[in-house]
This record gives C-alpha cells, structure tokens and sequence, in this order.
C-alpha cells in the first residue's frame, strides 16, 4: 500500500502512517527538519517533500505513480479567544483549516481521481459538526473543510474514488497540549485504529470515539437555549 | 455504468479507446457478487464473441471469449470430446471461466478450467492484443485475474476425449461430516461432490457422488431448462421451515449406497440449468454465496465454521463440500489442496455479513482463502491475508495495464488493485 500524508508532522497523521504500515509512504510538511525526523520513525520506504505552494501534491503523485491512500492532517487550532482574537491569527486558523487543507484536498481528489481509485482520509473534528461557543473560528473553519469534503466525497461516488471524514473529539496531542481534555478524550492511536477499520470497511464517516456519533446526534439537534447553556 | 456489447475486437478497442472512469469485462454475469460490475464506469460484455473452432487432430477447441461451457459441450460432446473442467452451470463463458478460474467436480485430478488452456488472446488497455501462454506472467495473472488484465478475446484449450454423453454415478448417503470427508476420498469416478444438509437435527449429514465416463448410451450434451422462476417470486417460500422439509424429502429419497447409475454430463453437472433463474427462488433481496477452501489437515476449521453458522441465526439453505487437488501457478487463482465448502444464505439473514467476516479470519488462519467470483462482502485485509501472492499478481497485472484502465467494483472494495 502507497500512502500520501499531508501535514506529515501531525501526531494523528503519523498514528495513522504506523497502524497502516504501508510499503511506501510520503510525507508532505512545510518544515523539512521535522519532516525527516518524522520520516526516521516510520516502517518502509519513506520520502519527504516540502509544501511549497502549488504543484507539491501533483508531483507527489507523479513520483510515486499513485496512492492507495491520502490522509489530509493539516490543522491549527489557534488561540481559544473568538471576537476576542487578534484578527490575523483569527485569519490564520481560517486559512489553515480551511483554504490551504481545502486546495490541497482538491488536489490530492484529482490525483486519484485520475487514477480511477483510492481514499482520501481527511481528519476533520467533532468541532465541525455544532461549532461551539469556545472555539468559534476552529470550528467554523472544520465545519467548512467538513463540508468541502462532503460535498466533493458525494460528487465522486461513482469514480472509484472514496473519501473518508474522521471525526475525532479531542485528542491528546502537541496541538492540544495544557488544554483541559474534553469528555471522550482520546489518542492518536485510538484515531489511527479507527481509521483503519473505515479504510477496511466502506464507511464514509468515522467518528471517534465512535460514541460521540451518538452523542452528536444529539448535540446538533439541542434547541439553541440549551445548548448555550451546555456552555461546551 | 453502461454497457455494451462489442460484435468484434475493433469494437471493443474503440470503445477504450477515450474511455476515461475505467472499464470491465463481463461474461454471462453469473459472478454472484461484484466482480463485472463498475459503478460509473464501461462494463463489456462479450457475449457476442461466440467463435467456436474444434482442432479433432490436435485434441483443441479454439473459442472465443463469449462462448459459452454449454455451447462448447454442444458442439464437443457428439464429436466425442468435452472441456477437461466445467462448472456447476452451463451458462458460464470462455473468459469468465478464465478470469475466474473456475473448478469443477473433477479438480482433485483435473485442476482448473486455466490449467487446460495452452494459449489466451487478450486485448490490452493500450489497444494491442497480445497472445500469451502458460508460464509467461500475463498469463499467470489473467487465469483468475478477474479480468482486470484486459480483455480476453479468445483461448486455445485443451480437451479430453470422452466415450459419450454418460456418466456412470455412485451415490452414498452420509451421517456426518466426517463420513462426508472419507466417502469424498473413496475409490471410485472423478466427478465428486457432497451435498449436506445443515438445518437438519443431524448435523451434516448429506449426499456424496462420485461419477465417471462410460461409453454407452445416448443423451443430450446440454441441460434444457424445464421451468422458469417468474420475476416476481414472493420472498416468503423459501424458508428454514420449508428448506428442512425439502431436504429431508431429497436426503430421505436418496438411495443409501448406489453403483453405476448412469446419467447425462450436463443433468449431472449442472442441475440447477434445469430450472432458470433459480436465484429468484430467494425473493427480491436475493441470496449470498460464501465460498471457502482450507488446506487438508484443517478439517477442524469446516467443523468450526459449520458449528458457528448452526449456532447462529443464520439459515444456510444450500451447502456443498467438495475435495480439492493441487493448486496450479496463478497467483489468484482460488483452488488450493484440501476441502471447498459452499454456503448459500439468503439476504435477508441480517447476522450473515458478521458471520462471514468471522469465517474470513478462521479460513485466513488456516491458510485457506475465500472465491473472489462468488464474494459481494469481504474486505481489503481479509484478501490480504489469504491471498499471498497478491503482490506478484499486482506488479504483474500492472505491467499488462499502463493506463490503470481495468477495475471492477469487486477490485476496488476488496483492494485487489
């Protein structure tokens, strides 16, 4: 199995890389350093490559002749301030979460879809399905690359092409790290476990855990009085 | 997905030609699952391809891909030769038989329908046709390549010569699995095949033939079809309780130990032909096949997966055990020595699906694989694990399709590509 990971420092990206254990893998990171640090703790062939604007996913394809799999894990939560934000970090964590993870969703898309097969793997969060009053910009900005997802998953269902949403609560991680965890805490690991047995599966969307599915079901439809005085 | 059906190579070869969401071949459709089917894609069925060229000198049949084991048997068996392999129906073609590489009775001494063909013409995704034979790789991975190698045009294959249209039939009525297993490995014909019936009180007991050529008499090479199923067959008939009742009447009929009866090739090998689509029998929602080899010295693994599927809710109305000889060189090809279980359930079982997975993970275990042509529900790391050479087939079918222009549904759920 050929794995592209894009965002290939993220903690979760690389739990999913390990519980694959592809053939060959390539990651795609905007500081090489890291990159090749990540890349020595990886099984298999491993290849590193700078996101520098246009073209990186392309040539990505092109150099490994295909990917079975592509996990988009690129993510910046920002500080938890909302109104409250400096408004270029405010745009910063739009930008990340949304139009930088959403150009390269629809390149990596058009990289398998021109191969008539494969799973795009993109890590959104349970923040996309009911953005909250704490972190408003994050979720807004999930919310949106949840749709994009979505929407381009369903365009493509009869293309060979599959995409799959994972939607994790919190997880512990760098990015998260002196946050207080949310109720479901959970680890990269338990999200690398579950993706993998969407990928095995034909599942579109992967929650996890896989109880806050449930518990969202619910959450989404509060009448608004409630949620807010939920106050997550 | 649209389909169409080529008169000729050159029809096909334009029809690839600016094809651009994939495409598959497709026979007479009779895979139970997903293996000729392309959401969104080009499926190509060659049914119209129905060259049949008899070599009575070199012992050959040169066919083209669309004709079909019951018109070969038409044409062969009164000229006194027959396909060393057929399968359980007649309405298979040339080039399924090969993709799929299928099996007969026969396989503990004749091996498969591929083991038989001496040369394959295929047209490639490239729109060169290519004639390949045994021992080359292109081969090897289009006999039970599922037709993702390209398209397979016509085959050169080899045939046995037989004294006439009849079988000489033994059959012993078995108490469990056990006899089932000894009497399936008696002296005796090579056609051999054990029915049992699991939702029996008597846990496997069934009905074993053993069969074999003989040289008088006369019949027809092909089964006719007395009846039809009509489309709209309600869901309720076939039930566990009336799936019982028949197989106690067809156990309770059958003789205890009978010599030599003798019978027609085509009523024996390909009973179900007499009544045509049967599989409306199981309602609209339709039946799931599980089709299962372990490797001899893994008895215990059929035990197990029979105790399980008695155990659950599941109502198998269809089981059929039959021996397996060696396997032969394709890196997909189903058959591997030991013992091939059948299980048909119907649909609507809700509990089959998880059933079945948990099969996947004992037959892995055993070192034992499940029929692709037959699966409409395994997963990627289920054919992983049974299929070991799958990666040598990958690099093989991948040098035969530069395009990456062959996919089926099947491929794409359980990762063949």
């Amino acid at each position: 199995m050929k794995l592209l990971l894009i965002g290939g420092t993220s903690e979760i990206g690389l739990a999913i890389a390990r519980r694959l254990r592809p053939s060959h893998t390539v990651l795609l990171g905007r500081n090489e350093e890291r990159l090749a640090a990540a890349a020595d703790g990886l099984e298999g062939e491993v290849a590193t490559g700078v996101l520098d604007g246009d073209g990186a996913v392309e040539r990505a394809f092109a150099a490994a002749a295909g990917f079975d799999v592509v996990v988009l894990a690129i993510g910046v939560l920002g500080g938890q301030a909302g109104l409250d934000a400096d408004t270029e970090e405010a745009l910063a964590v739009m930008r990340v979460n949304f139009l930088d993870s959403g150009a390269l969703m629809l390149q990596s898309l058009r990289g398998l879809r021109a191969q008539g097969r494969g799973t795009l793997v993109v890590l959104s969060s349970v923040a996309a399905e009911r953005p909250r009053a704490s972190n408003p910009i994050y979720g807004a900005a999930k919310a949106g690359l949840d749709g994009l997802a979505q929407g381009l998953g369903d365009a493509m269902s009869s293309s060979g092409v599959r995409v799959l949403v994972v939607r994790p609560g919190f997880v512990r991680t760098r990015m998260t790290a002196g946050l207080q965890p949310a109720p479901f805490a959970t680890t990269p690991e338990a999200v690398a476990e579950a993706v993998a047995k969407g990928l095995n599966g034909n599942a579109h969307t992967v929650w996890v855990p896989s109880r806050l599915r449930l518990v969202f079901a619910v959450l989404r439809h509060l009448p608004r009085p409630i949620w807010r005085k939920l106050a997550l | 997905m649209s389909l169409v059906r080529p008169g000729d190579s050159g029809a096909i070869e334009a029809a690839i030609a600016g094809c651009a969401g994939g495409a598959i071949s497709r026979g007479m459709g009779r895979s139970y699952g997903d293996a000729a089917q392309l959401r969104g894609g080009l499926v190509l069925q060659t049914t119209r391809l129905k060259g049949i060229a008899l070599d009575q000198e070199a012992g050959t049949v040169l066919a083209q891909a669309g004709a079909t084991v019951g018109e070969l048997l038409a044409s062969l068996v009164p000229a006194g030769w027959m396909v060393p392999v057929v399968p359980g129906t007649q309405h298979v073609t040339v080039g399924g038989a090969i993709a799929s590489d299928i099996h007969g009775k026969n396989h503990g001494v004749a091996g498969t329908f591929g083991t038989h063909v001496e040369q394959i013409s295929i047209l490639r995704s490239d729109g060169e046709v290519q004639s390949t034979e045994p021992g080359e790789s292109l081969f090897e991975a289009t006999v039970g390549g599922m037709g993702l190698t390209g398209v397979i045009l016509s085959a050169r294959i080899k045939l046995c010569a037989i004294p006439g249209p009849l079988l000489a039939v033994d059959t012993d009525r078995v108490a469990s699995l056990d006899d089932a297993l000894d009497s399936l490995r008696a002296p005796g014909g090579p056609y051999r095949v054990a029915w049992l019936d699991l939702l029996s009180a008597q846990p496997g007991r069934g009905i074993v033939t053993r069969a074999n050529h003989i040289d008088d008499g006369d019949a027809s090479p092909i089964v006719r079809a007395r009846a039809t199923v009509p489309r709209r067959w309600p869901a309720g008939v076939l039930r566990p309780s009336s799936v019982r009742a028949f197989n106690a009447f067809r156990f309770g009929s059958a003789p205890r130990a009978e010599r030599g009866r003798s019978e027609s090739i085509a009523r024996h090998m390909f009973p179900l032909d007499a009544l045509d689509a049967w599989p409306r029998l199981y309602g609209p929602r339709g039946f799931m096949q599980y089709q299962l080899v372990v490797p001899s010295g893994s008895e215990r693994t059929l035990e197990t997966v029979i105790e399980r599927l008695r155990r659950s809710r599941v109502p198998c109305y269809l089981a059929v055990l039959k021996d397996f000889g060696p396997a032969n060189d394709a890196p997909l090809s189903f058959p591997i020595e030991g013992w091939t279980l059948t299980l048909d359930v119907p649909r609507s079982a809700r509990a089959a699906e998880l059933l079945f997975d948990g099969f996947d993970e004992l037959v892995a275990e055993s070192g034992g694989r499940v029929y692709l042509s037959k699966d409409a529900r395994m997963k990627p790391d289920a054919l992983r694990a049974m299929y070991p050479r799958l990666d040598e087939w990958r690099a093989a079918r991948d040098r035969a399709d530069s395009r990456g222009l062959w996919r089926s549904d099947l491929a794409l759920r359980v990762g063949l590509l």
